[in-house]
């Protein structure tokens, strides 16, 4: 958007424009290229009062479920003094927002939650300044409270100063905050601010956006990954009365007004595909990774393997979109976490400009790192253009399960030597294929080696709530207690003995006092294990306790103590909310999710087949906070992930003295 | 259908939740999986929790049917879609409307649920965001009154 169409989109009134500078630097330069804009190049966010005094935020962040709507609601309502339903949060629409690489790796809250902060901020010195001129009264004698300036007897609401002004400014990101001591609503819990519109059902996920004359569309895949078609039979589908099909290439999809037809189309389709040859399956692929090192296999041979199995996002809605072409314009609505990355996805794709795509999404059914780009968007919006109508690929589960991407899976092998007092004086760390992210040890352990190699994977893999961090922490706190057993240390001494990081001693502290880690009473079946790490920002500790089936081997975890300690605290109740959502999750990657894969099919992508947590699995959870006001918030949608297997591994091992060294440890 | 007849005349072998979301645009009920296992998907038919996936839609002719957009009147909220607000019973809010017609069913034929029953009353229910213990905070606070607030 240029700077002259804010105030013909918006009316009058008073608009801040945030120069973020330092993402500038960070990048080595401006972000958006096309025809040059009448805005700054930098600008991290935008806000708007209008003449009737609503209150309203661009931001190209998106809510999946991690509550940025309502936390970054709660920036306006502390700078400006308005009540929250005055504040509109308008997000990820890349016609009328700005630029943002994406909302992942937890940057919500250390990047964007401060810059809308400093924007609202500088609206209220600008409200305040139209007071002064406006009333010709000394800027000491007003008051700001509820939407409204007050000096005296006289008081305006926002609106009426606004009104008639078209005033923009631009403030730097460096400007300084308020500490977060003086916090009034920020640190409390506000509740969540589109609630109502979840329990009544009134909200409209992707998948349930329509538009006039819209077709459901299937897209017909090949039965093996990287399958080539030879040959293509339509005219069982053709003939069926309001299916279109659309062939270009390897590319074959279907269209009709209901999904029933749609879907009997694309099952009506002969093909014959070219059969491919499997690199590796499910069981063979950790051999694979190290096969297929790019810089060679570690060398040391007393290394003790643990694997990581790959596993899927299931995020409850899959992935949906609606595509519109208009007058060359291409205007899609899909849940994505980088709705500027699918725009580019879709320029390159059509080879047209910027401005004539529009990439909006609407709050998204969740997407725990698996919604980073725009498959669905493609697909969508080649059907439409091919058949010159507004088109919906909603996946299925199966589609979700199989044409997504999938968490990594991972070697890793580990090695490590203790002086008998329980220092650690030797470690070295391989991680095959998994990931970087938190593969350095937050143990104070000099000359240790760590490594992350590249490797071939024969799915296709990306993000995932937490990255590696969740398997490295796996295997290095799992690692923790062999070595600690070795020397006969409880786990506790042991971690508390080679932790120097304060933060990180904190946690470990405040878990275990919690928990009753001293106090605690072996019984039969029953174990405990306690587990730390640290994670963007943010350091966690977990303790858990199982209970073990001596027939089945089943295991049940029937309490987890989460001490988490991120900086300064915005909203306790929505952070404690991501707390316990991320050891539900992690109960599933450490217990039992596992993709199952072979001759370049996935064999279990029904739920019926993969399963995932549910009520009768959750532990009693128990939360403490580390709430540090002198430290940056840093965000917490991932890192409370990384403690649960490796306490639930530790515990089990407690329980029956088996030590699992894979992930899913029940598989 | 929510309270008031209502005629659609579609293929009766169509299932009750597409028929729903694409006919009647009643999107509240999700589809989560289309085959029973997650029950983002519930309505209410005669009362019954039941799963618009897998039910076809000639079988649910001349039944009571709620859907979340008639569990309350309009502007008003049912006492169980209030203590999921109050229990900060959502993340992303996708399971939601699912969760609470299920809560909505336990509650009525069992009115005084404990722990326990709440648990396999809403097994079939997945929530991936993992707000399963505030589900269960919001159901324990309406345990008692049968729902009633
Ligand atoms: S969509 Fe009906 S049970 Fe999942
Ligand atoms: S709140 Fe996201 S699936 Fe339940």
């Amino acid at each position: 958007m240029k700077r002259r169409d804010f105030f013909a989109l918006l009316g009058g009134g008073i608009v801040v424009l945030l120069d973020d500078e330092i993402y500038a630097q960070e990048t080595g330069g401006p972000r958006r290229g096309g025809d040059a804009p009448a805005v700054p190049l930098e600008i991290g966010a935008w806000l708007h009062i209008g003449e009737t005094g609503v209150v309203t935020v661009y931001t190209g962040k998106v809510e999946v479920g991690q509550n940025a709507r309502t936390s970054l609601t709660q920036a306006v309502v502390e700078e400006l003094h308005v009540p929250p339903e005055s504040v509109e949060m308008v997000m990820g629409d890349t016609d009328l927002t700005p630029f943002d690489m994406g909302t992942f790796g937890s940057m919500t809250t250390p990047r964007m939650w401060p810059q809308i902060r400093r924007a609202a901020a500088a609206a209220r010195e600008m409200l305040l300044d139209l007071a002064v001129r406006k009333w010709s009264v000394e800027r000491t004698t007003l008051t700001i409270a509820d939407g409204r300036v007050s000096a005296g007897d006289r008081s305006a609401s926002f609106g009426e100063l606004a009104h008639g002004e078209k005033w923009t400014r631009t403030i730097p990101a460096s400007v300084p905050l308020a500490a977060a001591a003086d916090w009034k609503v920020a640190g409390k819990s506000l509740p969540k601010v589109n609630g109502r519109a979840i329990v009544t059902g009134a909200h409209k996920y992707s998948w349930d956006l329509k538009r006039p004359g819209m077709l459901h569309a299937k897209v017909l895949y090949p039965p093996q990954f990287g399958a080539k078609l030879i040959s293509l039979d339509a005219s069982a589908a053709e003939a069926m009365p309001g299916v279109k099909v659309v062939h270009e290439g390897d590319f074959v999809a279907v269209a009709a007004p209901e999904v029933e037809k749609a879907a009997t189309a694309v099952a009506a389709l002969k093909a014959q595909w070219k059969p491919v040859t499997a690199a590796a399956d499910y069981r063979t692929v950790f051999q694979y990774f190290k096969q297929t090192a790019q810089d060679g296999a570690a060398k040391a041979k007393n290394l003790t393997p643990y694997t990581i199995a790959y596993i899927a996002h299931v995020p409850l809605e899959p992935r949906a979109a609606l595509a519109e072409w208009e007058g060359g314009k291409l205007t899609v609505w899909t849940g994505t976490q980088r709705p500027f990355g699918v725009r580019s996805e879709l320029v390159q794709r059509f080879g047209i400009p910027e401005e004539r795509v529009r990439v909006i999404v609407p709050d998204t059914g969740s997407g725990y790192g698996g919604k980073h780009n725009g498959d669905a968007a493609l697909e969508a919006a080649r059907i439409a253009k091919a058949l010159g109508k507004p088109v919906k690929r909603n996946w299925t589960r199966e589609e979700e399960m199989t044409w997504a991407y999938f968490r990594p899976g991972g070697l890793i092998e580990v090695a490590g030597k203790t002086a008998p007092d329980g220092t650690i004086t030797e470690w070295e760390f391989h991680n095959y294929n998994s990931g970087a992210s938190g593969l350095h040890s937050p143990y104070h352990i000099p000359g240790k080696k760590e490594q992350f190699h590249w490797s071939e994977s024969p799915l296709r893999q990306g993000s995932y709530r937490g990255l590696a961090a969740t398997a490295n922490h796996f295997v290095r706190e799992s690692y923790m207690d062999e070595l600690a057993e070795n020397v006969k240390l409880d786990p506790l001494a042991f971690r508390l003995k080679n932790a120097k990081d304060q933060r990180l001693c904190d946690v470990i502290v405040a878990a275990a006092e919690k928990f009753g880690w001293k106090a605690r009473q072996k019984t039969a079946g029953r174990g405990f294990g306690i587990a730390a790490g640290f994670e963007k920002g943010g350091y966690v500790a977990t303790c858990a306790e199982v209970a073990v089936d001596p027939k089945t081997g089943a295991v049940k975890v029937l309490r987890a103590v989460v001490a988490f300690e991120c900086g300064a605290v915005v909203n306790p109740e929505h952070l404690r909310n991501q707390v316990e959502g991320a050891i539900v999750m992690g109960l599933g990657g450490a217990l039992f999710e596992e993709i199952q894969f072979g001759e370049g099919k996935i064999f279990n992508n029904r739920l019926a087949k993969y399963r995932v947590p549910r009520f009768a699995d959750v532990p009693v959870i128990e939360s403490v906070l580390l709430d540090r006001k002198d430290l940056v918030s840093a965000g917490a949608g991932e890192t409370p992930i990384v403690g649960i297997a490796p306490a639930i591994g530790n515990a089990i091992f407690d329980a029956i003295g088996t030590r699992i060294r894979r992930l899913p440890l029940m598989a | 259908m929510n309270g008031g007849p209502r005629g659609v005349d579609v293929d009766a072998d169509r299932t009750l939740l597409s028929v729903l979301r694409d006919d009647l645009n009643l999107t509240g009920a999700k589809f989560g999986c289309g085959e029973g296992q997650c029950a983002a998907c519930t309505v209410l038919v005669n009362g019954v929790a039941t799963k618009s996936c897998l039910t076809k839609v000639g079988a649910v002719e001349g039944k009571r049917i709620v859907t979340i957009e008639g569990l309350a009147p309009e502007g008003k909220l049912h006492p169980v879609q209030q203590a999921f607000l109050d229990a900060d019973a959502m993340q992303c809010g996708y399971c939601i409307p699912g969760m609470i017609l299920g809560a909505v069913a336990l509650l009525g034929r069992n009115p005084n649920p404990n722990d326990a029953e709440i648990v396999i009353g809403m097994n079939g229910h997945i929530c991936r965001c993992g707000t399963y213990p505030r589900v269960m905070r919001a159901i324990r606070a309406l345990a008692g009154n049968g729902g009633r607030a």
